[in-house]
């Protein structure tokens, strides 16, 4: 059993890519003035890129940046055990939304994903795993028809093989540009969701900043055992639109993960370095037949 | 009628609402409250009622007719306990084998401070979850405005219909304007774009059916428009009652499992 043995981190995301300025945009998204340096979304510091981590810590505070979804996969699945589902799914443009195609066409040159989940099987802790990671840097990692099917394919899979799931959320919510059919991919998911949980399989979800809206509003709540990052954003309604809403400024804390632990609708806060040891202790307590000992 | 008027028909206070389609089509309503946790919601009416001799669970968001009324709904904008009690009603449903009927009324789930202390976004995707899989037949349907994951809330259902001048949509075309254009004032604009009118949304399979209504919209003639619903609950939901459970469920899965554009 290895279940504590440090990993090394082979990452991909090695540099600080300029963030989508999308208007589900957070106001805590770090902003890049130059290539070189950027700017901490905890303390606000400029740091130089080349001094933050692959797992993308403040080196001065400790606050996290965004992860990108491979980085996150490259993190928690056993190395050299990810394969990964689907990665050739492309959005078509139900709405004939006015230049969604070109939209999504460079978001992809940007990022390197096709689009904002990465699904797949690994090994976490040596047990193997359905794994998903959304990426916020695509669209925001709003789920219209792609991520929908991705993780509705992700689930089903792991149904028919009697798989745990792990996701790990990262999202603003339903992707506007597909209108009605955005809003049911909730439903697809969660139906999917449902079958897998009424097969008596566990379902981990791991909710980073920011996590709102429709994905809060379906798979993102649904897991078994809700895990989150310290100081993510995790909401159903947007910051702004409550404020406008109440006409009142609400506190800082108010839809963080450490708000939504108080409010009991996170199970446990686990800081990002330690979240691979602590869902492979899960797993390991979970799974009785799938141990590596 | 261009898309920004049916949202206009779709909104109308005098639009006329769950409370009264439901005592119109049903015998015997009674109306229940509470989520059993932490209060009643009345933007969501629910209890038991008879349709036709058969015991069925409805419920309904409602929206009033006047700001009194109105403001003591929450304009049909429910807080968590309002999908909570919701719920409740449906699994009593599931354990006495009722078919389930909601009407949907509303511009979506209420935004403040205690929607989200109370876990807005968990109530709702435990109303996905479970409808999803609900052991009982279940008819969704839609007689204003269906606003996002609020209204769909309601409707993961067996069959989902619409009534002529509704809409349904993921966000209002004003949220959806100012999101996308940053202009809520171009809300015209985005109704033509998001395919939101009921024709819009038989075409994509959002709704299984269109239920006409008065001209100029349900509130000119409720009765009729009422009588049209029952008409069409006549024709169907018998043939719902009879089918095999399991093969219901899988029909329901499959139904909301093939929502998706996309190639590979
Ligand atoms: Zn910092």
């Amino acid at each position: 059993m290895n279940l504590f043995k440090k990993k090394k981190y082979v990452s991909v995301a090695e540099t600080v890519e300029a963030q989508d300025k999308n208007v589900f945009a957070n106001t805590n998204q770090p902003s890049v003035p130059d290539g070189m340096w950027v700017k901490c979304p905890n303390c606000g510091k400029m740091i130089y890129k080349k001094e933050i981590p692959k797992l993308r810590i403040c080196p001065d505070c400790g606050g996290y940046f965004r992860l990108k979804a491979r980085c996150r996969i490259d993190f928690i699945a056993d190395e050299e055990t990810f394969v990964e589902f689907n990665s050739d799914m492309l959005s078509k443009n139900p709405l004939n939304y006015p230049d969604y195609e070109e939209k999504i066409k460079k978001m992809r040159e940007k990022t390197g994903i096709n689009e904002a989940v990465i699904a797949g099987k690994c090994k976490i802790g040596g047990i193997e795993a359905v794994l998903c990671a959304m990426d916020s840097g695509f669209i925001m990692g709003s789920m219209g028809s792609v991520v929908g099917e991705k993780i509705t394919r992700a689930f089903e899979y792991a149904t028919e093989n009697e798989l745990p799931v792990v996701i790990f959320t990262a999202s603003g919510g339903a992707r506007m540009q597909e209108g009605i059919i955005s809003l049911m991919q909730m439903a697809k998911v969660s139906a999917a969701a449902a079958r897998h949980a009424e097969k008596g399989l566990l379902y981990i979800s791991v909710l980073t900043d920011p996590t709102t809206g429709g994905v809060t509003a379906s798979f993102g709540m649904l897991g078994d055992i809700i895990l989150s990052e310290p100081k993510a954003l995790i909401g159903f309604a947007g910051r702004r639109v409550i404020e406008q809403t109440i006409k009142q400024k609400l506190p800082d804390e108010f839809q963080t993960a450490e708000f939504l632990l108080e409010h009991g609708f996170v199970d446990k806060i686990v800081e990002r370095e330690n979240l691979k040891e602590v869902i492979s202790k899960i797993l390991y307590i979970h799974c009785e037949k799938g141990r590596e000992d | 009628m261009s898309a920004f008027d049916i949202v206009k028909t779709a909104r109308k206070t005098s639009r006329p609402s769950a409370l009264e389609y439901i005592n119109f089509i049903f015998d015997d309503f009674i109306e229940f409250h509470g989520d059993r946790s932490f209060r009643d919601v009345k933007g969501v009416v629910g209890g038991m009622a008879l349709f036709e001799g058969i015991p069925c669970t409805v419920s309904g968001r409602h929206k009033g007719h006047t700001i009194e009324e109105n403001i003591e709904r929450n304009f049909g904008a429910p807080h968590p306990e309002g999908y909570r009690k919701a719920l409740r009603l449906m699994r009593q449903a599931e354990k006495f084998k009722r078919p389930v009927i909601t009407f949907i009324n509303t511009a979506g789930a209420f935004c403040g401070i205690g929607a989200e202390e109370r876990g807005q976004g968990e109530a709702i995707a435990r109303n996905l979850f479970e409808m999803s899989t609900l052991k009982s037949p279940s008819v969704s349907i839609i007689i204003g405005e269906g606003g996002s994951g609020g209204a769909l809330a309601l409707a993961v259902s067996d069959k989902v219909w619409i009534l002529k001048n509704s809409i349904y949509s993921i966000l209002s075309p004003e949220g959806f304007a100012s999101i996308l254009w940053k202009d809520s004032s171009k809300s015209a604009e985005a109704a033509e774009i998001m395919k939101i009118t009921a024709e819009d949304l038989l075409e994509l399979g959002v709704v299984d059916d269109i239920i006409d209504e008065a001209d100029g919209g349900a509130h000119n003639d409720f009765e009729y428009t009422a009588g049209m619903i029952k008409e069409k609950l006549l024709k169907e939901i018998f043939e719902l009652k009879k089918e095999n459970i399991e093969e219901l469920l899988k029909k329901r899965y499959n139904r909301f499992r093939g929502f998706g554009e996309f190639s590979e």
